[in-house]
């Protein structure tokens, strides 16, 4: 299963850091995301492109994950030579997860 | 008497947003304010350079248009206006503003420009330390071009206390632009922090505009909103004990649902019980959401800490160039000959000097979003080669893409499409200062 089989996503960037949520279309699949999509998941699954540590936040009141990229954009936003300079297009990505 | 009820729309998630959804908004949307937020992080540092040129210059590009679009129908509506589209210069935005007015024949209008979020001389006299790299800010002294604080929303309380119909700023706090006419219209305190953290939801969840209402939404097949062409913008719809439903207007394209709220309100948080705005430590982690109606989300549970004290200043300097260059290749082995265009160009650019300039060599179909790792099993019939390097002069970052663009005489067969630039980079770092050094302003005009 993908993780986009029960979850969406949205990301975000903010200076050289990227945050991607992670949301439960049923909230009852919520606890296997807190099982399944750890921070050391994700941080293996951006290996290539996410150079600094990987946070996990967890968010039981609507069903979701947040986790925190650091060094992940290249330098950020404003110089980054990068496609997408944002990064915006990480969630695609993560939603691609083998769960 | 204090409102029982206020509905703020949002009218721009960004400088280059639609216009027509405003314009709806403050038709149709029944509200009382209706909020612009459209400076990015590193505009208002090209608005400072447009404003060394020209005095008059600086502000927003869009403002005259918008304006245009929205005064008559606001002065009808009895819509007041929160905006930052002053950029770098919010008095020279109030002047085209009341200019705008005149020439649309509209009058009784108080026009109010907030001051003070520009502290250039500040932080130029003073060596702070760079948040991102914890490096002295002196170490881009000679290339800093603007210093811009994030305020808070204590001016734009200021000028709607004034009367102003209105307000127009430079660099504030984007859920500041949106909080500041709730506080205003309950008279609500500003150290009840718990107040002042459902503000910040209710701004964090507008200012992105069409976000919240189904914008950088859809999947198809996988989460589906109609008529995107037709997106309507947000309302919230704020009660004076701080419980609020974010709507839009009836018709509009788009939803507002659970999951379109649950995106908006995780959008560049990092870690929600701390999200940190000049006005509060605000706390989203006990947040609940409730879909009440169609098109109708309730939000609740938001809560807040006393504020830092501290402001970020964002500081613009020019950092470098970037010379790019693109090429296409399509049919039986694009992918082959893609990547040969790319070994020929680096190697091209070896030969000249750039070997070990900052670059990045990419596939685009194939691995220029996500890397080698994701793109695995994936043989596209199409891919456009490109090569972005960074460089010190525009001479040299010239060279970049000529070099892709000779690929059509020197390079692999069938190679279509050739396109070169050259962009001088204005970053952005982030100091932090005390708020008392920040002396704010509002000053006033009237048609």
């Amino acid at each position: 299963m993908k993780l986009r089989d029960i979850a969406h996503s949205r990301t975000g960037d903010k200076g050289n850091i990227s945050n991607i949520s992670v949301i439960a279309f049923d909230e009852k699949d919520y606890p296997l995301l807190l099982e399944k999509v750890t921070a050391e998941k994700v941080k293996q699954h951006f290996s290539e492109l996410v150079h600094g540590e990987v946070i996990r936040y967890e968010l039981p009141n609507i069903g979701a994950l947040n986790f925190v990229l650091f060094d992940a954009l290249s330098g950020g936003v404003t110089r980054s030579l990068a496609l997408d300079i944002h990064g915006k297009s990480y969630s695609s990505a993560l939603m691609d997860m083998d769960i | 008497m204090k409102s029982q009820t206020i509905r703020i729309g949002s009218g721009a998630g960004y400088s280059g947003d639609r216009i027509e959804p405003a314009l709806e908004l403050a038709e149709k949307g029944n509200i009382q304010y209706l909020v612009f937020e459209c400076l990015a992080e590193r505009t208002i540092a090209l608005a400072q350079l447009a404003k060394k040129n020209n005095p008059e210059a600086g502000y927003d590009p869009l403002l005259e248009e918008r304006m245009r679009a929205v005064l008559p129908t606001c002065k009808k509506n009895g819509v007041k206006i929160i905006t930052n589209m002053g950029a770098a210069n919010p008095v020279a935005a109030m002047n085209k503003t009341i200019e705008i007015a005149r020439e649309l024949e509209l009058d009784d209008l108080k026009i109010a420009a907030v001051t003070g979020d520009d502290v250039f001389d500040l932080v130029k006299e003073k060596n702070y330390k760079i948040l991102e790299t914890g490096e002295d800010l002196s170490t881009i002294k000679d290339s800093m071009i603007s210093a811009n604080a994030y305020l808070g929303m204590e001016p734009i309380i200021e000028a709607l206390s004034n009367g102003a119909d209105i307000v127009i700023t430079g660099r504030v706090a984007d859920p500041a632009l949106f909080m500041a006419p709730v506080f205003h219209e309950f008279e609500w305190p500003l150290k009840n922090w718990d107040l002042v953290g459902k503000g910040t939801v209710l701004g964090h969840l507008l200012e992105c505009a069409g976000q919240v209402t189904g914008g950088y939404f859809t999947d198809p097949g996988v989460k589906d909103i109609q008529d995107l062409a037709h997106l309507g913008f947000p309302i919230a719809v704020v009660k004076n004990d701080g419980s609020f439903f974010i709507t839009k207007v009836p018709g509009t394209g788009g939803q507002v649902t659970l999951a379109t709220c649950k995106e908006q309100l995780l959008y560049e948080i990092h870690d929600p019980a701390q999200y940190i705005t000049p006005d509060v430590i605000a706390d989203f982690s006990n947040v609940t959401l409730t879909q009440i109606g169609k098109d109708e989300v309730a939000v609740k549970g938001a809560t807040g800490k006393k504020n830092t004290g501290k402001l970020k200043v964002s500081v613009g300097y020019k950092d470098s160039f970037i010379g790019e260059g693109q090429m296409s290749y399509g049919g039986p082995g694009a992918v082959e000959r893609g990547k040969l265009a790319l070994e020929i160009v680096k190697e091209r650019l070896r030969l000249k000097g750039f070997g070990e300039n900052e670059a990045k060599y990419d596939l685009i179909g194939s691995n220029a979003l996500h890397g080698n790792e994701r793109s695995v099993n994936n043989e596209p019939y199409e891919v456009r080669a490109r090569v972005a390097v960074r460089t010190t002069t525009p001479e040299d970052a010239k060279v970049i893409g000529n070099e892709v663009e000779t690929l059509y005489t020197n390079g692999p067969a069938g190679g279509g499409g050739a396109t070169k630039s050259v962009r001088e980079v204005i970053a952005v770092k982030s100091v932090l200062i005390d708020i008392e050094e920040v002396k704010t302003g509002v000053v006033y005009k009237t048609v």
